[in-house]
């Protein structure tokens, strides 16, 4: 049993300690969230939405930037259709996410990625990307991830929408608390030259296409160019020089 | 607007978002992933990174344009080497915040 337990599966199997673990890994994204929720609840409420309304958004969508521009867009009186669109657009780099997740969700069953995938987003995706790397962690200290920096979100959000403006804005820097985490997880991502270059592609590449156009289609077309590029430039270092780049 | 309305605002938003998330975890978890796309995949989380932090550091918004010094993008630098010297996500997260607030207080 003690054996089993130091392996990496079994590590899954006591629940609790696996919520709390979750909880402990994601405050750099539940503090992150906390400023930004508040800040969509008091937009919708100004946009005449109530708090359960504002809940019920947020526990269907969970996707804070098309929840932002949603509301815009309801205020602006635009129909359903338009809004879905819009939001389709600018949710559809978590496909990508989810596609790079799945390498590491090879033996999840069918009913496990469904609920896991509700939870799929830029932060948790980046959390448990550099989590998974590591050797101790599994689908469910991940689940836990996903769902703390969901329920952060959702009560913020809910919070705001009473009208509260708890945290003024930019006290403790806590504005700077997502790019912050972002910055510290692209840096575990930093594994060899290969990946560096892949990044260093992938954000010029999408400094400069977010100029040209409008939303946040940069962030799918920069990454797919770059990945597409790092990749060409692995195999060819690879066949050219023998080099493990 | 109507409840009905915007009961279908939220309920079409939660499906487009769902989807995305869904489809490459459903597909791509229960099948052996060819060796070229686990490779290809390999990069994507530094390419999404990249081009999610780029943007947020070195423009700005309304309209967006094109600003490579300002208060983020030059915490950004300290807050990097701190998180490359200690590879500590919490530290990088608290100095991050401590070194924007100063200077905030400071420059802005």
């Amino acid at each position: 049993m003690d054996r089993i337990e130091r392996r990496g599966n079994a590590a899954d199997m006591n629940a609790r300690s696996i919520l709390i673990e979750g909880f402990k890994t994601s405050w750099p994204i539940c503090m992150g969230y906390f400023p930004i929720g508040l800040a969509f609840g008091v937009l919708g409420q100004k946009a005449g939405l109530n708090p359960f309304e504002i809940g019920m958004m947020s526990i269907f969508v969970f996707a804070g930037s098309s929840q932002f521009i949603a509301v815009s867009m309801l205020s602006a009186g635009a129909d359903v259709m338009s809004i879905a669109v819009t939001t389709f657009v600018i949710n559809m780099r978590h496909f990508l996410m989810s596609s790079s997740l799945a390498v590491y969700l090879q033996n999840a069953s069918w009913r496990f990625v469904s609920v896991f995938a509700y939870g799929v987003t830029d932060e948790s995706f980046a959390v448990n990307m550099a989590k998974f790397r590591g050797k101790e962690w599994g689908k469910y200290r991940a689940l836990a991830v996903n769902q703390s920096a969901n329920a952060a979100w959702v009560i913020s959000t809910v919070i705001g929408g009473y009208g509260g403006e708890f945290i003024p804005a930019g006290s403790f820097g806590i504005d700077y608390a997502l790019s912050a985490m972002f910055i510290a997880l692209l840096v575990f991502q930093l594994r060899g030259r290969i990946y560096v270059v892949t990044g260093i592609a992938a954000g010029v590449l999408a400094v400069i296409l977010s100029l040209l156009i409008p939303g946040n289609s940069h962030v799918v077309i920069a990454s797919l160019l770059a990945a597409t590029a790092g990749f060409g430039l692995r195999k060819y270092g690879r066949k050219k020089k023998g080099i493990h780049v | 607007m109507s409840d009905t309305n915007y009961l279908l605002v939220v309920l079409g938003m939660g499906l487009v978002t769902y989807i995305p998330r869904w489809v490459p975890l459903f597909f791509l978890s229960q099948r052996r992933l060819p060796l070229w796309l686990i490779e290809w995949l390999d990069l994507i989380p530094v390419a999404i990174l990249s081009a999610l932090i780029f943007p947020d550091l070195f423009t700005t918004s309304e309209p967006r344009h094109l600003e490579l010094f300002q208060i983020k993008s030059l915490v950004a630098v300290p807050t990097l080497l701190f998180s490359l010297k200690t590879k500590s996500l919490g530290g990088t997260v608290v100095v991050g915040m401590i070194l924007y607030w100063l200077a905030d207080k400071l420059i802005g």
